[in-house]
């Protein structure tokens, strides 16, 4: 059973204001950086015997975390000078500044008889002298440890960045097995570095594109299981399903909730056309938003719910559009050469990022949502189906390699295109969907 | 709906290999290359057998990159569909529509509709009844051929009419 984690963000253990520091321990995301900013995590320290193990742990994954960004590099344990015995003495400066530490994050554990973790940690600014916002701690069941751990990395991540962390999120996702002509699909779904992955449904139908509620405890997807492609909705924390759409003669597929979790945008084909609908989880009512004869597909709407930006090969290719989220006129934003698909609007609102082909290879890119200083961040034989960072930072997708052997894997890469990452996901995967930050 | 529990998932996490295709409509005809997805297709020399139609009609028509428009080779195989439906009023067919790789997944699921829209309006243009005959798109989930190259690009560029026994849709 999935089971939904309330992390209690609990007392500030210190007095200075958060947001008083100016000093040099900042990275603008912005400025594309090229230098890693070098970092000290010593293992937190175990305030009982009981905690040992989960104080190296955490303080490994919160390590893991901050590297994996590519915008910090971890100094060594082997090349520490100084120990961390007590997480109240006071930071021994000079053994930190002389192995170059900028960033020093403390932390200490503890483990109650109730199988409670209570973990505290501080981060500092080495070469200013001084703590970097106030100490914090959370609480969780000791089975959460990993979350607590990207709790922690958030907070290190948005004091250093000024920007809001994405590392205590999950990915929903398409788990392959068997060859290229019968694959099999699952959902599945893990913690946003691979970590705890569990399937959501068995393989006895093919199942495509699962998208996150915006509360992330609901899943939307298209599903085989009728012998039709069908949208269904699906809990995470039962894996209990229903199928949202079921007109005799039609399909439904590539399903988004809007901001209010409430309304569903989503394809519909019939009689060979394929138009955008809405539909009301609510009430069950149905609203269609395009009547085109041409294909009008993979909607993503506005974070503010008031606009949608989906793919139409009305003029001719696929090509991107904007429209009022209650239909109407539509602009196209896309102009460049090839076919843009697949858009997917920011979290921030800021920008939009597609799948692009053109000249027989796929692109993942990024565009302001005017169509304006267009991007590509990717070039393989098959990138598609980008997905957003809860802090509109990072993309996922799917990047297939050609071949009879050809299979899937998830990759995410910086929107300014650097750190291309695979993710640790075991056996083939697709169709990535990233959670918002965790409650 | 039954929710599953941890334990079945992992169970059947465990079974995959074991595990056969429950497509209700046989991806099967059309994913697998037709026949053999039935135990008994009779000999592709008797008219009145879903061997005859799989194999010397042709249960397949291809298309041209990014297209759903009929050619002539697919209008003849497509002649010979209808009147074999005609002469055989048992079966119903479903026509199921492919896309090769080359595209992304949504758009493929949509021309894979448009595909096997333009079967079914043929057929019944020539005389089949719409209440026989039904689509599906399958996008480029199912592909016949796997390699990456235009050789078996074309090969999945494919609407295929799946005939089966029984009522009308």
């Amino acid at each position: 059973m999935l089971r939904i984690l309330t992390l209690a963000l609990a007392m500030a253990l210190g007095t200075l204001p958060a947001l008083a520091q100016t000093g040099p321990l900042r990275i603008e995301i912005d400025d594309g950086v090229i230098e890693p900013l070098p970092f000290a995590i010593p293992g937190f320290v175990a305030e009982n015997a009981a905690a040992t193990e989960y104080a190296q742990n955490i303080a490994r994954v919160v390590a893991a975390d901050l590297a994996g960004t590519g915008l910090f590099r971890e100094i060594p344990a082997e090349a520490h000078i100084g120990q961390v015995t007590s997480f109240d003495s006071p930071v021994q400066y000079a053994d930190w500044k002389a192995i170059n530490a900028q960033a020093l994050v403390t932390g200490a554990v503890s483990l109650d008889g109730n199988g409670r973790l209570n973990v505290k940690f501080r981060l500092f600014d080495v070469f200013s002298e001084a703590p970097l916002g106030d100490g914090l701690q959370f609480g969780g069941p000791a089975g959460s440890w990993r979350r607590v751990a990207h709790k922690v990395a958030d907070q290190v991540y948005a004091r250093i960045t000024g920007e809001g962390g994405y590392f205590d999120s999950r990915v929903v996702y398409v788990a392959e097995t068997g060859p290229k002509d019968a694959r099999q699909k699952r959902l599945a779904i893990m913690d946003y570095d691979g970590a705890n992955a569990t399937y959501l449904t068995d393989a006895s139908s093919i199942v495509l594109a699962p998208r996150f509620s915006p509360t992330g405890d609901r899943v939307l997807y298209t599903s085989y299981e009728s012998g039709f492609p069908r949208i269904y909705l699906l809990d995470v924390a039962t894996a209990g399903r229903r199928a949202l759409d079921e007109q005799p003669g039609t399909m439904t597929f590539a399903p988004r909730f809007a901001p209010d979790g409430r309304q569903v945008v989503f394809s519909l084909s019939q009689g060979g056309n394929t138009d955008l609908f809405t539909l009301d989880l609510t009430t069950g009512r149905r609203t269609r938003l395009t009547s085109a004869p041409s294909i009008e597909t993979a909607p993503s709407y506005s974070p503010d719910g008031r606009q949608i930006v989906f793919e139409s090969d009305r003029s001719g290719t696929q090509q991107l559009y904007v429209m009022p989220a209650t239909g109407g006129e539509a602009q196209r934003i896309s102009f460049g050469q090839g076919r843009y698909g697949t858009p997917v609007w920011s979290p921030r609102g800021d920008m939009i990022a597609f799948t692009k082909q053109n000249q027989g290879r796929f692109h993942i890119g990024v565009m302001r949502t005017d169509g304006s200083e267009e991007r590509l961040l990717t070039a393989s034989f098959l990138d598609e189906g980008p997905t957003w960072a809860p802090n509109g930072r990072v993309v996922m997708f799917t990047r297939e390699t050609a071949g009879a052997q050809g299979a899937p894997a998830l990759y995410s890469v910086d929107i300014t295109g650097r750190n291309l990452r695979r993710l640790p996901v075991q056996g083939a995967a697709s169709d990535p969907a990233w959670s918002p930050l965790l409650p | 709906m039954t929710p599953i529990s941890k334990t079945l998932l992992v169970v059947a996490a465990l079974a995959v290999a074991g595990c056969s295709n429950p497509d209700r409509f046989g991806m099967g005809a059309g994913g697998a290359g037709g026949a053999g997805a039935y135990g008994a297709l009779g000999a592709a020399s008797d008219p009145t057998t879903v061997a005859y139609f799989n194999q010397t009609i042709g249960d397949r028509v291809l298309f041209a990159v990014d297209q759903s428009t009929l050619s002539d080779t697919a209008r003849a195989t497509l002649d010979g569909q209808a009147r074999w439906l005609t002469d055989n009023p048992a079966y119903t067919a479903i026509v199921e529509g492919h896309a090769d790789e080359q595209g992304t997944r949504e758009y493929n699921l949509a021309l894979g509709a448009r595909r096997a829209n333009a079967v079914q309006e043929y057929l019944v243009s020539r005389g089949v009844s719409p209440n026989r005959l039904r689509t599906v798109s399958y996008g480029k989930e199912r592909p016949l051929e796997i390699c990456s190259d235009e050789a078996c690009y074309s090969k999945n560029r494919r609407a295929v009419t799946v005939v089966a026994a029984g009522a009308g849709a």
